[in-house]
């Protein structure tokens, strides 16, 4: 191509104002959608775990009808998580080498471990000594394929004499008090992947895994109540307002604590003005104005904080079907809020150039690997393993067997 | 009873199956630091990285921006078209501010055009309202504590003894998390081999006592390269540390680049 050809072609690419690197100058971002998802589902991964350890390590009774859900939730969405991670990776044949040969002073090296930890023996085991009772009594009852599942799922161990079913609670007890800290871990360690990179002002920052860790508890309560009052809702029964209350108040509270961190770290942003400042102003008022302004901070964390808010004041005084459309509302609305907060770190982060003198633009495209229509399918996934896992495990026969 | 002791039989698989493949992981790991040391970075037969310690300097006073050298690394180095550069070259121009702005300077504005390849086109502001103009070129900084070596999750990239910082493109896995944790835009993903790529300093050339393609090309010595362990008797690196007082880029990062720059500003990033 001729040097005249090249500058045009350089130069009329409209996607960046100012001054960025020239190994910036690229068509997306190097992480896009994909990775904007994997700290999403891996969020609802862990707030889902944590709603569940309400029942069983803090003992909320209240909340014994989302238990199960809870988990399964969180079992689906944890079998998704590495997925957008994997797909977007130059050689995803070469992903086992993280585990094999990590690097242990990437940040990135250890979720292998992490994840494997959480899944293999905290959430996975937790199911196990939760269900084998059930599996053992289902498999008894139910023939074919699905009686030849539920005898696999025993693994053989088939005793279900009391002392045994004891020792399976009191081992999922244990199991639940290291699941919360492992919860912690793992979403923490994903906000530690964002805030160690010193390099980009707007992630590197000390606040990053706490809030990714409050966030995370945020969108998988609101996940859970999203998914209770579907699931009530498709099979037409009632919905036990009192347990609903009870998950709303927390996850009213979770979203005080997170939006008050989240405000701190903006506060501190703010005041400190360090380097770089300008640039990030440049792009909460310009480049991520809507999801940042009106996605994360109005409609994801202001108006329910609001709706949940003067529910916990006025709860008795607003009827159950009211109280019901509210909880959904919020829950739906933080649920896109946090989704638009992954993105403005993921992708926001990308949108400026690190010689803190340019901004790049990302339109989404709508085919290929980081468009929105795999998007759309990594996020459909984990509900659709749950619709399986609920099948199995939650039918409305068994739950009223139990 | 029996029933019991087949859980914890169960358990005990389970926990042995985990130590097995931690096993694994362990020979694995050893493997990987044998072959590291046998890794093809395109160096001569015979050659001892622990013998040199290869450094580059920068002398801005002298670039004329011609874009030779970045010219010369695309093809050296088979860097494919579009926006990937291992060296480039930006060119600074400072304005003179409004008269009675009370400022000490105007606007500082920066270009590359093709990573600066085929030299610039004619400044964007009249000559007479430019208060200073001069051209940076930019390459690996080769830093002394790489944020890029640290968070690679394979150990992909390392340091070489030598000075270098290379990658082993048979083993990085293409997660870009280098590429994000390089503050100065030196990395990219290359778009052929999906692997992350850098300025190795020419090592398939250094190695063999050849200078890097865009020291050789250089028509003014701007870029100075040598090795710190060997000094020739009228050696250019010795010569530049003599000669001038120098500055490296973002130092508050605590990088500590090897690459140093003599007669950049403060705009410089």
């Amino acid at each position: 191509m001729s040097p005249e050809v090249t500058n045009y072609v350089f130069e009329a690419m409209p996607h960046f104002e100012g001054y960025v690197y020239p190994n910036e100058a690229t068509q997306q971002p190097l992480w896009s959608v994909l990775i904007v998802l994997y700290p999403y589902i891996t969020g609802l991964v862990a707030g889902a775990f944590i709603m569940a350890s309400l029942v069983r390590v803090f003992n909320v009774r209240a909340l014994q009808p989302v238990y199960r859900l809870s988990l399964l939730t969180a079992f689906a969405f944890l079998l998704c998580a590495p997925l957008p991670l994997l797909f977007h990776l130059g050689h995803p044949e070469r992903c086992f080498e993280v585990m094999m040969t990590p690097h242990l002073t990437s940040p990135m090296a250890i979720f292998g471990f992490v994840y494997a930890w959480y899944l293999m023996a905290v959430l996975l085991l937790e199911l196990w000594f939760d269900y084998r009772r059930d599996f053992v009594e289902w498999s008894n009852r139910t023939a074919g394929f699905k009686g030849l599942l539920y005898r696999l799922f025993t693994v053989g161990v088939t005793d279900i004499s009391e002392p045994a079913v004891k020792l399976d609670h009191k081992l999922g007890h244990i199991l639940s008090i290291v699941g919360i800290p492992s919860a912690f871990l793992l979403h923490g360690y994903v906000g530690f992947i964002f805030g160690s990179v010193k390099a980009n002002p707007w992630w590197g920052n000390v606040l990053m895994p706490i809030i990714f860790i409050m966030s995370a508890m945020v969108s998988g309560i609101a996940l859970c109540v999203f998914n209770y009052m579907a699931l009530s809702w498709i099979r037409r029964k009632e919905i036990d307002m009192k347990c609903l209350d009870v998950m709303c108040m927390f996850l009213f509270y979770a979203l005080v604590v997170d939006a008050a961190i989240e405000g701190l770290d903006w506060i501190h942003r703010v005041y400190s003005a360090e380097e770089g400042f300008q640039v990030m102003q440049y792009m909460a008022r310009e480049k991520l104005f809507y999801t940042l302004n009106l996605g994360q901070a109005a409609m994801g964390t202001a108006v329910p904080l609001l709706l949940l808010g003067s529910l916990q004041l006025f709860r008795k005084r607003v009827p159950d079907l009211s109280r019901r459309r509210m909880y959904f509302g919020s829950a739906m609305l933080i649920l896109c809020g946090v989704l638009a907060m992954r993105w403005n770190v993921v992708i926001g982060g990308q949108l400026f150039s690190k010689s803190l003198r340019g901004v790049m633009s990302y339109k989404m495209e709508f085919a290929g690997l980081e468009g929105w229509f795999m998007g759309a399918v990594l996020l459909s996934l984990p509900f659709i393993l749950l619709t399986v896992m609920i099948k199995l495990f939650l039918s409305e026969r068994q739950e009223g067997m139990a | 009873m029996s029933q019991q002791v087949s859980r914890r039989n169960l358990l005990g698989k389970i926990g042995a199956a985990a130590a097995g493949v931690m096993s694994a992981s362990l020979a694995r790991t050893a493997k990987a630091a044998v072959q590291k040391v046998l890794v093809s970075t395109g160096a001569a037969k015979g050659y001892d990285p622990t013998k040199h310690k290869w450094v580059m300097a920068i002398d801005a006073n002298r670039c004329i921006g011609c874009g030779l050298c970045a010219e010369a690394c695309k093809t050296e180095n088979h860097v494919p078209e579009g926006p990937y550069y291992r060296t480039w070259i930006e060119r600074y121009i400072i304005t003179k501010p409004r008269p009675g702005s009370g400022d000490a300077r105007g606007e500082t504005l920066v270009d590359c055009p093709s990573g600066g390849m085929h030299g610039f086109p004619e400044p964007p502001v009249p000559k007479e309202e430019i208060q200073h103009s001069f051209f940076v070129p930019k390459l690996c900084n080769l830093c002394e504590h790489s944020a890029c070596v640290q968070v690679c999750p394979v150990g992909a990239t390392f340091d070489a003894p030598d000075g270098a910082v290379l990658i082993d493109p048979k083993y990085c896995i293409g997660c870009g998390f280098c590429i994000q944790a390089c503050p100065y835009g030196c990395r990219f993903l290359n778009p052929v081999t999906k692997t992350a790529e850098k300025c190795t300093l020419c090592y398939h050339r250094i190695t063999r006592g050849l200078n890097p393609a865009c020291v050789e090309v250089c028509p003014t010595q701007a870029r100075v390269f040598g090795d710190l362990k060997n000094p020739a008797p009228d050696d250019p690196i010795q010569r530049f540390y003599q000669n001038n007082k120098v500055q490296a880029l973002k130092p508050h990062l605590g990088t500590d680049p090897r690459v140093y720059y003599a007669g950049i500003d403060k705009e410089v990033r």
